[in-house]
C-alpha cells in the first residue's frame, strides 16, 4: 500500500493534512503520559502552584524513590518493589504457558479439525464475553478444592483459564492461513502430529507468538481483579498495591508519588510496547487478522 | 515399525472425512499407534475444551441457577423463580446501566473502528518517523485501566486538569465539566477508553492495509479511479475480517469496562455512569444481593448472545467455506 | 501512675507473651481495609503490639471504597475454605458470617477479660451471635459530626459553627461571598449518605431517624418529613463546589484544613487527617455535632470478626489477637491515631483532645438517655441490600436536577421495598 501513490510523495495540502491530524493524535494520545510523568518529578507545591503541563521547577526522584521503597501500601511501608516482583512470578509462567497451550489449540483447530471443533470454536469465542465477575465465586471454590486458593499457582492457574480463549483466537486465525497442502504433504510423507507442529508449523509461528506474548502479558500484568481476590497476603501483584497506594494518603495526597508509582507499575509493559511494537504490528501483518 | 503406514492412513482419513472421524469405529487391522495418532488432536484439545466448558459454561450455569434463588450474602439454594428477574426490570439502576452500556459501547466501538481506520490510512501514506507515530498510538493499550483512570480523572476534573489548564492559558470561558456532570460523565468513559484502544485497533488495520495485494489497486488507479473511491470500493471491503477481529475485540473490551469506571467515576456522580458489570459487581459483591447480580450477569450474556451469535455465525461460516 | 488494674494487665500480657513465644507461637492473617494515613498507623501500632507477644501478623491490606473491595475478597476466601483469621466486618454483617458458621466464639477469652463489663451493652450486642462474642470491638466513632476552619468562618463574618441545617443554609451566601466553598464534600455515594443522615437526624430527631433509617418503615420513609428531610438534603448541594464528584473524604478534609472549604460534615475519622496535619482542636479547627443533632449520636464501630483456623497456634495468635485489641494500651493508642473514642468506657480519657472527650461524653449520656442511633451510612443499622437501596436513590436524587423530594420519597420506600 505504501506505493499507492505512483509518484514520489510531494508537499500538498493532503499531505499537510495527514501530517496535521497525525500531530494532533500524537498529542492526543501522548497528554496523559506527559501529565504523569510531569507529575511525578514535581515536587507537592510545584504541583499545586503550576499547572498540568507545566515544566517542573526541577526534576526531582524522590517521588519515584518514595513509590519504589518507603510508600505506604497497608500497614507495611517498603513502597511498591516487592509487588513488582511478585507480579513477574504471576505473569511470566502465566503467558508462556497459555501462549503455548494457545498455539496446539489453534493448531488442531485449523489442521486436524474434527466433528465440533469449529462449534467448540465459537463456544470458546463466545468464552471471551464473560464477565469475570461472574467467576470470582466459583473460581474461589474451585481453587479451594484443587487446594490452590490463594497461591501463586492459583492465580496462575486462573489466568491461564481465561488467558487460553484469547490465545487460541490468536494462532487460530493465524494459522487459518497457513497452507494446509504444507500440512498434508508432511502427513504423506509420514510425519506424525507433534512431528508436523515441531518442524512446519513452529518455525512459521514467530510474528504470532510475539502478538499473543505482548497481548497476554499486558492483560496479565494489568489485572487487578483477580490479582486482588486469588493472591495471598505475601504474593499479591503491583495492581493491587498501586491500588491501595493511591487510596492511602494522609490529608495530602501526594500525587506525584502516586504518579510515580502508576509509572513503574506501568514500566514492563510500556517497556515491550515500544520494544517490540514493531514486531507487534508485523506480527498482525503476517496474518493474526486475517479473520 | 509400520507406524509410517499407520499415521498416513491415519491422517487421509482424517482429511478425506474429518467431519466422520471423531464417530467412525476403529477399522479392522487398526494398530494402537493410529489409534493414538488419531486421538492425539483431540488429547491435545481435550483440556482446553474441559477447562472451557468447566470454568466458563460451568460458571454460567451456576450462575444461571444462583439468579433464581434468594441467595443474598453467599450462595444458596432456595428456589424463587423469576422473582430476581423482575426486581431488576424495575430497579432504576439497572435501567440506567442498561442505558449507558449501549451509549458507551456503540460510541466506544464506532470511534474505535472509525479512528483506527483514519489513523491506519494516514499512516499508511509514507509518513516520516512513522515507527515512532505507531508506538505513540499504541502504548495505551499498555496501561492498566487503574493507571488510565487515575491520569484521565485528573486530567478531566475541573479544577484540576483541561479545563484548569486553558483557563490558565487565558481562555477564561472555557469549561470542560464532563466528569462532574451527572448527563455528560458517561462520555469521559468513552473518552478514556477511546484513548486506550483506539491505538490497537489501528495497528489491526495497518497490518490489514500492508496485507491488500497492490496489484489490485495499480490497475483500479490505471483505471482511472480516485483514491477515496479505491479505499471505499476495493480496500476497505478488503478489510472486512480485520473489521471482524476489531469488533469481537472491542466489544469484549466494552462488556467488560469495570476497572475504568471504577477508577475513573467510581459510577457517579450519583449512579450515572454504572455499567452491568459494575451493577453486578455492586450488588452481588457489596451489597450482599447475590441473586440478583446473578440475574443482571445473565441478561448481559443473553444480550451480547443475541448480537454475537447471528454475526459469528456469519463470519465463521463464510471462512470455513473459503 | 499505674492502677492495679493496669499492673495486672501488664503482668498478665508479659505472662501470656512469654507463654505464647514458649510454646505456642502462630500467625494471623488480618483482612482490613485502613490503608488511609491515619488509619495505616492505628493498625501498625497492634501488628507491633502482636509481634511482641511472638505471634506473626500478615497483613491483607485492600483499599477502596469503605471496604467494598476488601468484603469481595474476603467472600471469594471464605467460599475457597481459606478464610483470614481475622478480618473487618461490622454491623449487620457480622450476624450474617456467623450465620453461615464462619465465626470462631470468642468466649474464652471474653470471659477472662470481663467482655461484659467492659463494653457498652449496645456495642456488645452487635458483636455476639447467639448470646456468643464472635467479634472484637476496636473503636466507637461518631459520625454526626462537622468539622470547620474558624479563620474561614471568621474571614466570612460567621461567628458559630450553625447548629441548625437552616442556619447553615442561611450563611452560606456569606461565605461564598468571603471566597470560601461553605461545605467540603467529595461526590461518592457513601459520603451523600453521610451528609443524608446527618440531615435525617437533624432535622427530624432520634425517633424519626429509628423508624426511618433503621427499622426501614414504609410510612416514615415515604411521609411529609421525609420530604422535608430531602429539601433541605437537596439545599445542601449548592454549598458545595462543581468539582465534589468522585472526591475521596480526606481530599475534602484536606479543603478544610488548608481553608479552601468553611466546613465538612464527617465521621470523627477525619480529625486523623487533622492531626496529621498537625492542626490542633479548638485553636485551628472546631468540631462540633451536625448542625441539629446535638444531643443525639449516630456511632460506627470498627470490629474484627475471628474466623474459624485449626492450626493451634494460629489459634493462639488470633486469641491474643482478640485479647490485645481490647487492652488499655491499644484502645488508646489507635483510638488517639484515628480519632474515635475507646469502645471501652472504662478507660482515662485524658490524653484524648477535647473532641474525643466531647464524643465520649454524649456517647455516655446518648446511651442512657436516649439518642444513641446506629450510623445506617456505615452499615450499621440495615443490611447492605438495604442500605445499597437507600445509597442509590439519595445519591441520585442528589446529584439529578429533575427529581422533587415528594418523588425522591417515594423512591427511597419503594427501593427499601425492593431489597428487604
Amino acid at each position: 500500500m505504501a506505493e499507492l501513490s505512483l509518484n514520489k510523495p510531494r508537499f500538498t495540502i493532503g499531505r499537510l493534512f495527514v501530517y496535521a491530524t497525525l500531530l494532533l493524535g500524537v498529542l492526543f494520545y501522548l497528554m496523559p503520559l506527559l501529565v504523569m510523568l510531569l507529575t511525578s518529578f514535581k515536587s507537592m507545591d510545584d504541583i499545586r502552584s503550576g499547572n498540568l503541563l507545566a515544566l517542573p521547577d526541577a526534576f526531582l526522584f524522590d517521588a519515584w524513590i518514595k513509590a519504589w521503597s518507603s510508600a505506604c501500601t497497608g500497614v507495611a511501608c517498603d513502597g511498591v518493589q516487592g509487588y513488582f516482583w511478585n507480579s513477574f512470578q504471576i505473569t511470566i509462567p502465566a503467558v508462556l504457558i497459555s501462549t503455548f497451550l494457545g498455539a496446539l489449540n489453534g493448531y488442531v483447530l485449523t489442521k486436524w479439525k474434527f466433528r465440533g471443533s469449529d462449534l467448540f470454536f465459537g463456544l470458546m469465542l463466545f468464552g471471551c464475553f464473560i464477565p469475570f465477575q461472574v467467576v470470582i465465586l466459583p473460581m474461589a471454590q474451585t481453587l479451594g478444592w484443587l487446594g490452590l486458593a490463594n497461591t501463586t499457582t492459583g492465580l496462575v492457574f486462573v489466568h491461564i483459564v481465561y488467558g487460553m480463549s484469547f490465545t487460541t483466537l490468536f494462532f487460530r486465525n493465524f494459522y487459518v492461513a497457513v497452507p494446509t497442502e504444507l500440512v498434508n504433504a508432511a502427513r504423506i510423507d509420514g510425519a506424525g502430529f507433534f512431528t508436523i507442529f515441531w518442524r512446519i508449523i513452529l518455525p512459521l509461528s514467530g510474528p504470532i507468538f510475539v502478538v499473543c506474548i505482548i497481548w497476554q502479558f499486558t492483560q496479565v500484568w494489568n489485572d487487578f481483579l483477580f490479582g486482588v481476590v486469588y493472591s495471598g497476603g505475601d504474593t499479591k501483584p503491583i495492581t493491587v498495591a498501586l491500588n491501595n497506594l493511591v487510596n492511602t494518603s494522609t490529608g495530602v495526597k501526594e500525587y506525584n508519588v502516586d504518579m510515580a508509582a502508576a509509572m513503574i507499575a506501568a514500566l514492563p509493559t510500556l517497556i515491550v510496547y515500544v520494544l517490540a511494537g514493531k514486531y507487534f504490528v508485523r506480527g498482525l501483518t503476517a496474518g493474526a487478522v486475517k479473520g | 515399525m509400520a507406524a509410517h503406514e499407520m499415521t498416513q492412513s491415519a491422517a487421509t482419513a482424517s482429511i478425506s472425512d474429518d467431519a466422520t472421524a471423531g464417530t467412525e469405529p476403529v477399522r479392522r487391522g487398526v494398530g494402537f499407534g493410529e489409534r493414538v495418532q488419531r486421538l492425539l488432536p483431540k488429547l491435545v484439545l481435550g483440556p482446553t475444551m474441559l477447562t472451557t466448558l468447566l470454568f466458563i459454561y460451568g460458571y454460567v450455569i451456576w450462575t444461571g441457577v444462583l439468579s433464581v434463588t434468594k441467595s443474598r450474602f453467599l450462595p444458596q439454594y432456595d428456589f424463587v423463580g423469576l422473582l430476581q428477574y423482575e426486581k431488576l426490570l424495575d430497579n432504576d439502576r439497572w435501567g440506567v446501566a442498561s442505558l449507558n452500556i449501549v451509549i458507551f459501547g456503540g460510541l466506544f466501538i464506532l470511534i474505535c473502528l472509525g479512528l483506527g481506520v483514519l489513523m491506519a490510512i494516514l499512516l499508511d501514506q509514507k509518513i516520516r518517523a512513522e515507527g515512532s507515530i505507531r508506538t505513540i498510538f499504541l502504548y495505551p493499550m499498555a496501561l492498566s485501566f487503574i493507571v488510565t483512570g487515575t491520569a484521565w480523572k485528573w486530567i478531566l476534573n475541573p479544577g484540576l486538569g483541561l479545563e484548569k489548564l486553558l483557563q490558565d492559558w487565558g481562555f477564561e470561558q472555557f469549561t470542560f465539566d464532563w466528569l462532574v456532570d451527572p448527563d455528560m460523565a458517561i462520555y469521559t468513559l468513552v473518552i478514556a477508553a477511546v484513548w486506550q484502544s483506539s491505538g490497537f485497533v489501528m495497528a489491526l488495520f495497518l497490518a490489514g492495509l500492508r496485507g491488500v495485494d497492490n496489484s489490485i489497486v495499480k490497475a483500479a488507479q490505471l483505471d482511472g479511479a480516485s483514491m477515496p473511491t479505491i479505499y471505499r470500493r476495493i480496500i476497505l471491503p478488503h478489510l472486512r475480517p480485520v473489521f471482524f477481529s476489531a469488533f469481537i475485540i472491542l466489544s469484549h473490551i466494552a462488556i467488560k469496562s469495570f476497572d475504568l469506571v471504577m477508577a475513573l467515576t467510581g459510577g457517579g456522580p450519583g449512579y450515572s455512569t454504572d455499567l452491568p458489570a459494575t451493577f453486578m459487581y455492586t450488588t452481588a459483591f457489596s451489597r450482599g444481593q447475590m441473586a440478583l447480580g446473578s440475574a443482571s450477569a445473565m441478561l448481559m450474556l443473553g444480550v451480547v448472545l443475541a448480537i454475537l451469535i447471528p454475526y459469528l455465525y456469519s463470519e465463521l461460516r463464510g471462512k470455513n467455506n473459503g | 501512675m499505674l492502677t492495679t488494674f493496669a499492673k495486672r494487665t501488664i503482668l498478665a500480657t508479659a505472662i501470656s507473651g512469654l507463654l505464647s513465644t514458649g510454646a505456642l507461637a502462630g500467625s494471623v492473617e488480618v483482612l482490613h481495609y485502613w490503608t488511609s494515613g491515619g488509619e495505616a498507623k492505628s493498625a501498625a501500632v497492634l501488628k507491633d503490639l502482636l509481634e511482641k507477644e511472638g505471634h506473626e501478623w500478615k497483613d491483607f491490606a485492600v483499599a477502596g471504597g469503605g471496604g467494598e473491595s476488601a468484603m469481595t475478597v474476603l467472600k471469594s476466601r471464605a467460599v475457597s475454605g481459606n478464610p483470614p483469621s481475622a478480618a473487618q466486618i461490622k454491623g449487620p454483617d457480622i450476624q450474617e458470617w456467623a450465620d453461615l458458621g464462619f465465626l470462631t466464639e470468642l468466649d474464652q477469652v471474653a470471659g477472662n477479660n470481663n467482655w461484659d463489663q467492659q463494653l457498652p451493652q449496645v456495642v456488645a450486642n452487635v458483636m455476639k451471635y447467639d448470646g456468643h462474642y464472635v467479634a472484637v470491638p476496636v473503636n466507637v466513632h461518631r459520625v454526626n459530626w462537622i468539622w470547620a476552619n474558624p479563620e474561614v468562618l471568621k474571614q466570612a463574618g460567621v461567628d458559630e459553627v450553625p447548629s441548625s441545617w437552616e442556619e447553615l443554609i442561611a450563611v452560606a451566601p456569606k461565605i461564598k461571598a468571603a471566597g470560601f466553598i461553605p461545605l467540603a464534600h467529595g461526590g461518592q455515594a457513601w459520603q451523600d449518605a453521610t451528609l443524608f443522615e446527618a440531615v435525617v437526624l437533624g432535622v427530624g430527631g432520634a425517633d424519626f431517624y429509628q423508624k426511618a433509617m433503621v427499622e426501614t418503615d414504609a410510612d416514615a420513609l415515604s411521609g411529609d418529613t421525609m420530604v422535608k428531610v430531602l429539601d433541605t438534603f437537596k439545599r445542601l448541594r449548592p454549598l458545595i463546589d462543581d468539582d465534589a464528584a468522585g472526591r475521596e473524604w480526606n481530599i475534602a478534609t484536606a479543603m478544610v484544613i488548608n481553608g479552601k472549604a468553611a466546613m465538612q460534615v464527617m465521621g470523627d475519622w477525619a480529625k486523623g487527617e487533622f492531626t496529621a496535619a498537625g492542626k490542633i482542636p479548638g485553636k485551628d479547627y472546631v468540631c462540633a455535632p451536625a448542625p441539629g443533632t446535638q444531643n443525639t449520636f449516630t456511632f460506627n464501630v470498627d470490629s474484627f470478626a475471628m474466623f474459624e483456623v485449626s492450626d493451634a497456634g494460629d489459634k493462639q495468635a488470633q486469641a491474643d489477637l482478640a485479647r490485645l485489641i481490647l487492652e488499655p494500651t491499644f484502645q488508646e493508642a489507635f483510638n488517639l491515631n484515628k480519632g474515635s473514642i475507646p469502645v471501652r468506657t472504662d478507660l482515662p480519657m485524658d490524653k484524648f483532645d477535647s473532641c474525643a472527650k466531647m464524643s465520649m461524653n454524649d456517647f455516655i449520656s446518648t446511651s442512657k438517655q436516649g439518642g444513641l442511633v446506629p450510623s445506617m451510612a456505615h452499615g450499621m443499622a440495615v443490611p447492605s441490600a438495604v442500605q445499597g437501596a437507600i445509597y442509590d436513590t439519595v445519591t441520585n436524587f442528589f446529584n439529578s436536577d429533575d427529581m422533587t423530594p415528594e418523588q425522591a420519597a417515594e423512591k427511597l420506600a419503594k427501593a427499601v421495598r425492593a431489597a428487604i
